[in-house]
């Protein structure tokens, strides 16, 4: 799905800043976002690398364990696939109470951290799993208390009232999230969105590669004589 | 209640931190050599989003600047009406799930054109508020991990915005008008 929505992103920019004369601007913006890109990712070493840090010695201390453990049964309706033990739960735990308190600066590296704690469990590299769906599910959707980009932004054009959004936000903010997670676990079983047929597809592609850190029990066993497509050029990895 | 959150995010954090080490060494942790093992991490995850980004912001960047949006909206325009979702916010709420930026602007300007306690103004505002830019997110988070199938991530997500949007016109027009 990505691949079209990204190739439609730039077919119509170009046609319609053909059409509407803006094609300068399309060009300008093309150099801008790039580096904008870069500048989000290395203004996001320094916070990562502390909160990285934190979860390790959390880790070594068995916080995580016993935290894993406490939140277990609300993660086994959304995660059925992550094992009760396993350092996700901590991580995505960590993620959605910053999430909630509103604290985004630690939200992201904690986020990343339980990605990446999911792809443990992901018997392939580059296919996502329903659970790491449902993480992003929830993350889009957003599960915060206080909007506070929202009411900063009001509160710059008026101050009286800034704040009122804050109830109507948590009620929206909830049916979004429902309605993510709804969609995710439906969206799951349906079709080429499936596991298993996306797995399948990407075997008859011969794009599918298997994950070397996958920890889990149940890995892929590919045809004999299956060759990957990247096996030669994807030494040059990042 | 606001005063209370927000007195809550602020000490959040460094309260962990302290009770998380102070813990960890009563447990006879490392603590220092344990966090900087850890945090070497954090450079290879940061450098390892760097590609995902820049494709997907290029892209909306390129987007935005064509004039595309403006067609969209016009498709999308006559349904979203109908179940109640006001013109001049539509813009807005299809931004929001491209580029957070792009709809914090359309925001200041419809707060600035209709006011902050329009109805214009206040679906806006619970719009941007209650929900994250599906786009920027899932490439942030699935590009760390280096996964580019994304199966029904993107669907959803943007279900999802499309809730919020549909759920912030019904509750303003509830609470306020």
């Amino acid at each position: 799905m990505m691949n079209y929505i990204w190739v439609a992103f730039v077919v119509v920019a170009v046609i319609a800043g053909g059409v509407t004369g803006n094609m300068e601007g399309v060009l300008n913006n093309l150099f801008d976002f790039a580096s904008t890109a870069v500048d989000i990712a290395l203004g996001l070493i320094g916070i990562m690398a502390f909160f990285c840090g934190l979860m390790k010695v959390m880790e070594r201390s068995g916080l995580c364990e016993k935290l894993g453990k406490a939140i277990a049964p609300a993660m086994r309706l959304l995660f059925p696939e992550v094992p009760a033990d396993h350092p996700a739960n901590s991580a995505m735990a960590l993620y959605f109470a910053a999430n909630i308190l509103g604290i985004g600066n630690a939200a992201t590296p904690f986020g990343l951290k339980a990605m990446q704690e999911l792809q443990t469990l992901n018997p392939t590299k580059s296919i996502a799993t329903n659970a790491q769906c449902m993480l992003m599910a929830i993350s889009t959707t957003s599960i915060t208390l206080i909007p506070i980009t929202a009411i900063s932004l009001r509160a710059g054009v008026q101050t009286a009232g800034a704040a009122e959004i804050i109830a109507p936000v948590i009620i929206a903010t909830t049916i979004s999230t429902v309605t993510g997670v709804f969609f995710t676990i439906l969206f799951q079983k349906m079709g080429g969105w499936k596991w298993e047929n996306a797995v399948a597809k990407e075997i008859a592609a011969g794009t599918l590669e298997i994950n070397e850190n996958y920890i889990g029990d149940n890995p892929i066993v590919l045809p004999e004589g299956y060759k990957s497509v990247n096996s030669d050029d994807k030494k040059a990895s990042w | 209640m606001t005063a209370v959150l927000e007195t809550i995010s602020i000490w959040a954090i460094p309260v962990v931190v302290a009770a998380v080490c102070l813990y960890a060494i009563c447990k006879k942790v490392p603590v220092y050599s344990v966090f900087t093992e850890g945090a070497k991490e954090g450079f290879s995850t940061a450098v390892m989003i760097i590609p995902y980004l820049t494709a997907m912001l290029c892209a909306i960047g390129m987007f935005r600047a064509s004039g595309g949006m403006d067609w969209l909206c016009s498709i999308l325009d006559p349904i979203t009406s109908l179940i109640g979702i006001p013109g001049d916010v539509l813009p807005m709420g299809i931004m929001r799930s491209f580029s957070g930026g792009g709809a914090e602007g359309m925001l200041v300007d419809l707060l600035e054109t209709f006011g902050t306690q329009s109805q214009i103004g206040r679906i806006a505002s619970v719009a941007l508020g209650s929900t994250e830019t599906t786009f920027y997110v899932v490439a942030v988070y699935f590009g760390s991990v280096g996964v580019s199938n994304t199966r029904h991530a993107i669907a959803a997500g943007l279900l999802g915005d499309l809730a919020s949007l549909i759920a912030s016109a019904v509750i303003v027009n509830i609470m306020w008008f």
